[in-house]
């Protein structure tokens, strides 16, 4: 099977390199790129002309929900909606019944992955056994097995010594602890960021210290481990700016940021939808200006969707009531292009970095580039396109998404994994 | 003419305008429940349902007045008598009730936003009857009507309201709709009873009762709910009452004429002493019966309205 991909403008920064450029796949792997590159007769040619031709987007933090949770999504559906929002590869968070917390489950989600999705699947595992936060789970075992980074993402490690352990014992094996950062005794029961908003709509606010206090102990611990630490979901200014000064200090921190938290305030709740209701909770304007201004600067090295889905009755009801999450497989790309890269705050190059080279530096994978003989995992994004969201039509088997009815400009229009066109035309193949 | 709009939500939706007519629309409701035959044919044929899922008396009871004495069927749903306990969701009571008839939902509820959510899903009229800490309208309603009654208005009115303001919804509708009507408010309570960035809706915060009801035209006394000790936000109610207990003495600070009002029920000793609750300065006994003729004025007024001297003699 050969693929040769014409007249794109070819983004791969991993190799510095930005400019219009043909690029040949053959057997899942790049063969060639550049100009003018003659196709055999039996090379499927897509025209790229006037599109964006970059290394596949990975989306390092996303709740596919198997095993147990299949009403909200399973690896088929999550990875079909993956898909269409031009992500290549997702990793996927080990909250699931049972969690993700041994090698022979995380064996059980790659082969599920390999025989029911259609993009490449890199599983997490979980911190401690059961992400109780009592005991460290088989970290080295669920390595071997092929855990990219380890998170109890959703059960916040509260036991500070327990959470150093974990950064002692995950450094051996090179792996990033991803941590969700909130301290649960700040958050009581709070659905929302609290502030004038929480005020006026009666909800129990979430304090912007729950997250910050956390985000200085694991900084505090990364410094005293040298492990690799990964700060998932970022929110607050305050955070941003911890992650600022970690940075400085040369500490091995990174952090994340989610599109619903560089693109909605916590006004958005007053409509009580609780499709606005997210952990992390959507911020007040100082925070999201922070956000955006930590990832024009490197502050924040990774976009990734905390895509979350619930079913539709799980969210029909009262706004205290309702689980937390949203999804964001298929608006992420439009939603950065609308809010990053027309306002001109990130490059596409950037942009790129941030949700390609990045994610896969962190996960440890050989991904993120297109270096003559690496995976053909490749995005095509039309920067002109337009399209209306229309939850009814997402491949995700959720429709939890506050973006119903936004317009986007600037959308993924062919996925290709391992030299397979998963999605063309803003349709899934096959 | 009547309200033009389908819910009673919120204080925060409603005009200046608006307010002003449902507390004028009150006066005449008020001189029918003085009468011999405390009934009119106003809402004759119309269904009135009162969603209760969370206990009250009071305000239910003032509802259901309120409908019987303008002729209306009012029906009462508590949640230990009905499907709730087997689980059926607030859409699909709200259905149900659709379906049978209703033409006006009364909805309590514990959680915030359930009446906004209610109104999505009905065609009926949703009058909120509080919604977690959220609003209280007709509460607050009820409470400008008799301020405006007894002093005649509310431009430059000081009231300092006291108690636990973060889980009020007493205090949340009033402050909204008493800073709309032009009062100036100031909340009193302890620091860990303040909503977060209060000032923001106009009023000005107070941790020390005698600073907040200096020369108050005046105060209103909230509730103080027993579990919020339990959740540590203070340390004992006896301690409470020490702080914040409305006394004979501290209200001399406040003007010699100054109102003191009570949503109910009290907890006399706590944060009311016996002697504020039952003095002369009292109007707690009035508010009782001025809910009732307000929410005659909003049950009215939601389902169509006309001259109300009319309709009504």
């Amino acid at each position: 099977m050969k693929l040769l991909i014409k007249g794109g403008r070819v983004i791969d920064p991993a190799n510095n390199f930005s400019d219009v450029a043909d690029i040949l796949v053959e057997d899942r792997k790049i063969i060639a790129s550049g100009l003018d590159l003659k196709a055999t007769e039996e090379a499927e040619i897509i025209d790229a002309s006037g599109k964006l031709v970059v290394p596949g987007f990975i989306d390092m933090h996303v709740h596919l929900r198997e095993p147990g949770l299949e009403a909200k999504e399973t690896i088929a559906t999550g990875t079909r909606a993956a898909a269409m929002g031009g992500f290549t590869g997702v990793a996927c968070m080990p909250n699931t019944k049972p969690v993700i917390d041994n090698q022979a489950l995380v064996e059980f989600i790659k082969c599920r992955a390999a025989s029911e999705g259609v993009v490449n699947v890199f599983p997490i595992g979980a911190i401690t056994k059961g992400s109780d936060g009592n005991e460290l789970a088989e970290i080295g075992d669920m390595k071997m097995a092929g855990a990219a980074a380890i998170s109890d993402d959703g059960h916040p490690v509260m036991n500070a010594q327990l959470m150093r352990l974990a950064m002692q014992y995950a450094s051996m094996f090179d792996m990033t602890v991803i941590s969700h950062c909130e301290d649960t005794n700040l958050v009581a029961d709070g659905v929302m960021n609290e502030g004038y908003f929480s005020t006026i709509f009666g909800l129990k606010g979430i304090s912007r210290l729950a997250e910050e206090v956390m985000v200085a102990r694991e900084i505090m611990l990364a410094e005293l481990t040298g492990a690799k630490v990964h700060i998932a979901h970022i929110s607050t200014a305050g955070s941003v700016e911890l992650v600022r000064q970690a940075k400085r200090k040369g500490l091995k921190v990174t952090a994340e940021a989610a599109p619903h938290h560089f693109s909605l305030t916590d006004e958005a709740v007053g409509s009580y939808d609780t499709n606005t209701k997210v952990n992390p909770p959507l911020r007040g304007e100082d925070d999201v200006k922070a956000v955006k201004d930590g990832l024009r600067d490197g502050t924040i090295d990774v976009i990734a969707t905390d895509h979350a889905p619930h079913t539709q009755e799980e969210k029909d009801v009262e706004y205290n009531y309702a689980p937390f999450g949203m999804v964001g497989l298929e608006t992420a790309v439009g939603l950065a292009f609308k809010e990053l890269v027309i306002p001109g705050i990130l490059s596409v190059e950037e942009l790129v970095q941030k949700m390609s080279v990045n994610p896969a530096l962190i996960l440890g994978l050989d991904k993120g580039h297109l270096t003559p003989g690496s995976d053909a995992d490749i995005t095509i994004i039309d920067p002109n396109l337009k399209e209306i969201v229309d939850v009814k039509k997402f491949a995700s088997k959720a429709k939890n998404s506050p973006y119903d009815g936004w317009e986007l400009k600037g959308l993924p229009v062919a996925t290709i994994v391992g030299g397979k066109v998963v999605m063309y035309n803003r349709a899934l193949i096959g | 003419m009547g309200l033009n709009r389908k819910d009673l939500l919120g204080i925060r939706d409603l005009s200046v305008e608006e307010i002003r007519l449902i507390l004028d629309t009150a006066e005449p409701m008020k001189e029918i429940i003085g009468r011999e035959i405390k009934k009119v044919p106003t809402l004759r044929g119309k269904v009135v349902i009162n969603l209760f899922y969370e206990p009250s008396t009071r305000t239910r009871t003032s509802f259901e007045l309120a409908g019987k004495y303008m002729s209306a069927d009012t029906i009462n749903i508590s949640t230990s008598t009905s499907s709730v306990v087997k689980g059926e969701t607030l859409k699909d009571t709200a259905k149900t009730l659709e379906v049978m008839g209703a033409d006006v939902v009364i909805i309590r509820h514990s959680a915030t936003g359930a009446p906004n959510i209610l109104s999505k899903y009905i065609s009926a009229s949703v009058i909120n009857a509080g919604d977690g800490f959220h609003e209280h309208p007709t509460q607050a309603l009820l409470d400008m009507y008799t301020i405006k009654e007894k002093i005649g208005g509310f431009e430059g009115l000081k009231v300092a309201i006291v108690g636990d303001v973060l889980h009020s919804r007493v205090a949340r509708s009033n402050i909204l709709g008493l800073t709309k009507m032009g009062a100036d408010v100031r909340v009193i309570g302890p620091a860990t009873l303040i909503p977060p960035e209060i000032e923001k809706l106009g009023v000005s915060p107070f941790t020390c009762i005698e600073d907040g009801l200096r020369d108050a035209d005046v105060v209103m006394v909230l509730r103080m709910q027993l579990e919020r000790q339990q959740k540590g936000l203070f340390p004992t109610i006896r301690e409470y009452a020490r702080l914040y207990g409305v006394t004979t003495d501290r209200l001399k600070l406040a003007r010699p004429d100054a109102l003191v009002m009570h949503p109910g029920p009290m907890n006399r000793g706590v944060e009311i002493s016996p002697e504020v609750a039952d003095g002369v300065q009292s109007v707690i006994n009035e508010q009782v019966t001025n809910g009732v003729a307000v929410r005659m004025a909003i049950l009215y007024l939601l389902t169509g309205g006309g001259n109300p001297h009319e309709t009504i003699n």
